[in-house]
């Protein structure tokens, strides 16, 4: 059973990731890590006839495509726990609605692959499912009409604004048998600075990351330099820059272990996303298309990945409220002791 | 030290890129004038066709709304802004694009309660507030007599 250390909980059964599943759109397929996905459909209606429909398309593929890799059908999942951005998480409980299997739907905005995948693997460590399923997704087109404008409406970004990836990433996780393991999870707390600047997302979460990571090597008494890799989710340009000055405001040293997922993903020059790739597909495509995918291979040794979520409402930042943001953290190994 | 909101916003400030001004506002000034100059242009032409000036003025207004509309549908008015910022925003061309925009956006809701409800969300409070204060101006030339 899992110990407790502060809000860290370690895991002693270190459930396995045992397969996983990326896919994205176009945009994707046009940036850095194109090569790792499973699926890349270049037409980003999927084929289906409105947005959300699409999005929901790119759960079911993410999800099918990581059973099919275990060779696994969807009547072997205990449990799915899924989440996306859209209202009443339209895209996991309408994308997953034929496949039969006791769903939890979760919404941690941007941070719900962290928040899904840590759940997860807790109700494998603690014995109450065999196999269970963590999967989040986003889609631009989705995304754009439910938070900010029609697509067609001509209008400028600012600097600071982010990019929705469309994409989606499904992770199975099942009882200890091959690498990456579940060592560690730290549920984040929610931090909010007074930052109103919905387009500036990155300033809203960075804090939030800060705290969950701090927390994390505070519980369990390591340090940043026992990890490769401490991914955060999609704190973008903006927000990795303040992470790491907050971090260093304390005395923590992260240069060169951290990345962005939503700096990993687009070239933020070449494609014009400004500060880069957010959404909850975002940090779910990069786990499971190329860190989960590194840490099997063993190119990757201990990972931190913390997904950072702004949890904004459109309507309470109307009326003048700031933007809380939250991360939790999965620490992913190579090695199971 | 425990970080305040107010450092905190300092910190933000200091981190986070300034909008592009001096690339921006040229390109707002160079889009927006040749939208200008082709309306003139048509209200010229149209003019030397023999309409009367109100009635050319007129026509270009719609000629240039038809255009907007044609483009925001052909998928080729935002790309044009996102070049031209307030430069497309500001003529009546902007008008057009943001009631055509989500007309198309929120049809799959329906002709009624997706594109008939939505239609105005964007250009909605330009109307309303545009018509207020047509009547409060209206009403002072009224009582002062200045008409």
């Amino acid at each position: 059973m899992a110990k407790r250390l502060g809000h860290t909980l370690i895991l002693e059964n270190t459930p396995s990731v045992l397969s996983f599943g990326a896919v994205g759109s176009k945009k994707e397929s046009e940036g850095p890590l194109a090569g790792y996905f499973d699926q890349l459909c270049p037409d980003s209606t999927m084929g289906e006839q409105t947005w959300e429909k699409a999005e929901c398309r790119l759960q079911k593929d993410a999800i099918n495509i990581a059973l099919n890799k275990a060779g696994l059908s969807p009547g072997e999942l205990q449990y799915i726990f899924a989440g996306d951005l859209l209202n009443q998480c339209t895209s996991s409980t309408y994308g997953l609605r034929d496949l039969g299997v006791p769903f939890v739907g979760l919404y941690g905005a941007c941070s719900t692959m962290a928040e899904s995948l840590a759940l997860a693997s807790l109700f494998v460590e603690g014995g109450f499912g065999e196999r269970t399923a963590a999967i989040t997704s986003s889609h631009f087109c989705s995304a754009e009409r439910q938070f900010r404008f029609p697509l067609e409406y001509g209008g400028q970004r600012t600097p600071t604004s982010q990019w929705t990836v469309t994409g989606s990433g499904a992770a199975i996780v099942g009882q200890k048998s091959v690498p990456p393991y579940v060592r560690g999870v730290t549920i984040g707390t929610i931090k909010d600075m007074g930052i109103t600047d919905a387009n500036n997302m990155g300033a809203a979460m960075a804090p939030a990351a800060a705290e969950t990571l701090k927390q994390f090597f505070r519980d369990t008494n390591m340090a940043p330099d026992r990890f490769q890799l401490i991914a955060t989710g999609d704190l973008g340009k903006v927000g990795s820059a303040l992470l790491l000055e907050l971090m260093e405001r304390e005395g923590w040293k992260l240069e060169g272990r951290h990345a962005d997922c939503g700096l990993l993903i687009y070239d933020a020059e070449k494609q014009q996303v400004e500060a880069g790739g957010s959404g909850c597909g975002c940090s779910a495509a990069v786990l499971c298309s190329y860190i989960l995918p590194a840490i099997r291979r063993g190119e990757l040794k201990d990972v931190l990945f913390m997904a950072t979520g702004a949890l904004m409402s459109t309507t309470a930042v109307q009326q003048g409220e700031s933007i809380p943001g939250i991360a939790h953290l999965v620490w992913l190994s190579n090695t199971e002791r | 030290m425990a970080l305040t909101p107010k450092d905190y916003d300092q910190m933000t400030k200091k981190a986070s890129p300034n909008t592009k001004s001096w690339r921006n506002i040229p390109l707002a000034f160079l889009i927006g004038g040749l939208i200008c100059t082709l309306g003139q242009g048509m209200m010229e032409f149209l003019a030397a066709q023999g309409l009367q000036k109100d009635e050319a003025a007129a026509w270009t207004s719609v000629a240039l709304v038809f255009l907007s509309a044609l483009l925001t549908g052909l998928k080729v008015y935002d790309n044009i802004a996102k070049f031209g910022g307030a430069g497309t925003l500001v003529p009546i061309t902007g008008f057009a694009n943001a009631v055509v925009s989500p007309a198309i956006e929120f049809k799959s809701e329906g002709l009624v309660l997706g594109l008939g409800a939505k239609m105005f969300i964007i250009a909605g409070p330009v109307i309303v507030y545009g018509v207020t204060a047509a009547i409060i101006y209206g009403l002072i030339l009224f009582l002062t007599g200045a008409h």
